[in-house]
């Protein structure tokens, strides 16, 4: 099991708490991460990503173990904190204007 | 009974103002979708309970929501337990996927280069007038979608934006937007839209080729001041019985025309500035009609502080400033250009909200006016539904 920390606006969207928890079917790597968040929450379809490309939206950030993946491959395995659920896998909203 | 219920989009959220026919003492529901922009929000003409809002924001992109039963609850199309599932049994979730037909292309950068034409927001939701789960959106950069299964899916009316024009259209300061979709109540294949900066356009086929509406419109930054195309048109209204007349707020100028949009002339009379963002028209008088000059293109807010709303009763070169109830020192707030609207009650309401938070309302055609609320974040759109 996957624990996620969303941004505040995509848990009001998605009507959830401070962390939503996944399951994931192979590799845990930020694609399929957001696979299994967009399954289970399709409101937050194309929030975090593109809906064709994948490509992360400029303004959003992930976080695991206290380092920025943002720029990393989102096929890269991550590490076995978020894994085996010790750590969260951070969804940040970039810190931008006031 | 009678009563009204306005719809107000923010910088932060969504509001529901709701009232009876005597618009005097008031509900005021919300945040709704707390802290996110809120473009806009309509109700069906077929079923005022049914509610299109666009949600957005710079970090998360855009959002639909939908609600059935009057804004009580909200759901984003597509994504309930029950319409899940699509026919490879995964979820859709395709409520906010707009996605321009085939290459997008470029259009005239505010350098004068060409830029990718690039899916931002949607500013303008307009269901249809015959089908509650029809509805158009006009969208930044500009282009018109419509969804007919209410807002699960969008497909792009994209004869629009492959006018042979396209390479000229320009942004305004606020995006290149199409922020303004008019649907003719007598002919069901004809629908106006505008578009800043591009100017107004008219289908006469349902959405399938459009043509630039804009001879007569002057503007004189465009090295071709008459140009076909490059017009800031900021707004544009139709009376629903009155279909050929069509009014226009330009960047600068108010615009009349009589033959749907084929020619235009000048209207703005004795305004004491013909800058401005929204135009609207009376419920019941065709040819009465409203605007809120604002000083000017570099300097938006009311001049000497005055907020005033001009009234026209002879469709245009006669107007009359209605102030009473409206400061008239000291204010420099603007008024967007979808943020007026009216109702349909028998002495018809007026109503327009400021980028000061305010929200006006005149049950008296514009006579008097008093603040619904006063401090809302700043207002982006107002919608009214008149409810019987």
């Amino acid at each position: 099991m996957i624990r996620v920390v969303l941004p505040h606006h995509l848990r009001t969207l998605a009507k959830v708490g401070d962390e939503v928890h996944v399951d994931l079917n192979g590799n845990a790597t930020v694609a399929s991460v957001l696979d299994a968040i967009e399954n289970k929450y399709p409101m937050l379809r194309g929030t975090m990503r593109d809906h064709r490309t994948h490509k992360r939206r400029p303004l959003v950030r992930f976080f695991a173990c206290g380092e920025d993946i943002s720029h990393d491959p989102q096929d890269r395995q991550l590490p076995n904190e978020i894994v085996n659920g010790r750590e969260p896998f951070f969804i940040i909203g970039a810190i931008a204007g006031g | 009974m009678s009563g009204v219920r306005v719809l107000v989009g923010t910088r932060k959220g969504a509001f529901i103002l709701t009232s009876d026919g005597k618009r005097k003492d008031w509900k005021v529901d919300g945040p709704l979708f707390a802290g996110w922009e809120i473009y806009h929000a309509k109700g069906s003409p077929v079923d005022p309970n049914r509610i299109y809002v666009s949600q957005t924001s710079a970090w998360f992109g855009q959002i639909i929501q939908r609600s059935n039963d009057g804004g009580k609850t909200w759901e984003t199309p597509g994504s309930s337990p029950d319409d899940l599932k699509g026919p490879d049994g995964m979820p859709k979730g395709e409520s906010n996927m707009f996605v321009y037909d085939g290459v997008p292309g470029t259009h005239m950068w505010y350098d004068g280069t060409q830029h990718p034409w690039e899916f931002k927001r949607v500013w303008h939701l307009e269901p249809a007038l015959d089908d509650v789960d029809h509805v158009y959106a006009g969208v930044e950069d500009a282009a018109l979608f419509e969804s007919k299964d209410g807002g699960k899916s969008w497909k792009e009316l994209s004869g629009l934006r492959k006018h042979d024009t396209g390479a000229k259209w320009q942004p305004g300061a606020g995006g290149m937007c199409l922020h303004s979709i008019i649907l003719d109540p007598q002919d069901r294949q004809r629908m106006f839209i505008a578009i800043s900066a591009a100017g107004a356009f008219r289908t006469d086929d349902g959405g399938n080729s459009w043509k630039p509406i804009n001879r007569g419109l002057h503007s004189q930054f465009m090295p071709d001041p008459n140009a076909e195309v490059g017009h800031c048109v900021h707004h544009i209204a139709m009376h629903p019985k009155k279909p050929n007349t069509l009014f226009m707020q330009k960047h600068w100028d108010i615009m009349r025309s009589d033959d749907a949009g084929d020619s235009w002339r000048e209207v703005s009379g004795n305004l004491p500035t013909d800058f401005g963002f929204p135009i609207d028209v009376h419920a019941h008088e065709p040819e009465t009609i409203y605007v809120v000059p604002i000083k000017s293109d570099s300097e938006h807010y009311p001049l000497d502080g005055k907020l005033q709303v001009w009234r026209s009763r002879s469709g245009g070169n006669e107007w009359e400033a209605l102030t009473n109830g409206l400061p008239q020192k000291d204010c420099y707030v603007n008024v967007l250009r979808d943020a007026m609207s009216v109702d349909s009650l028998d002495s018809c309401g007026i109503y327009f909200g400021t980028t000061g938070g305010q929200v006006y309302c005149s049950a008296d055609a514009g006579d008097s006016w008093n603040a619904i609320v006063r401090d809302l974040p700043a207002v982006l759109s107002v919608e009214v539904q008149t409810l019987k």
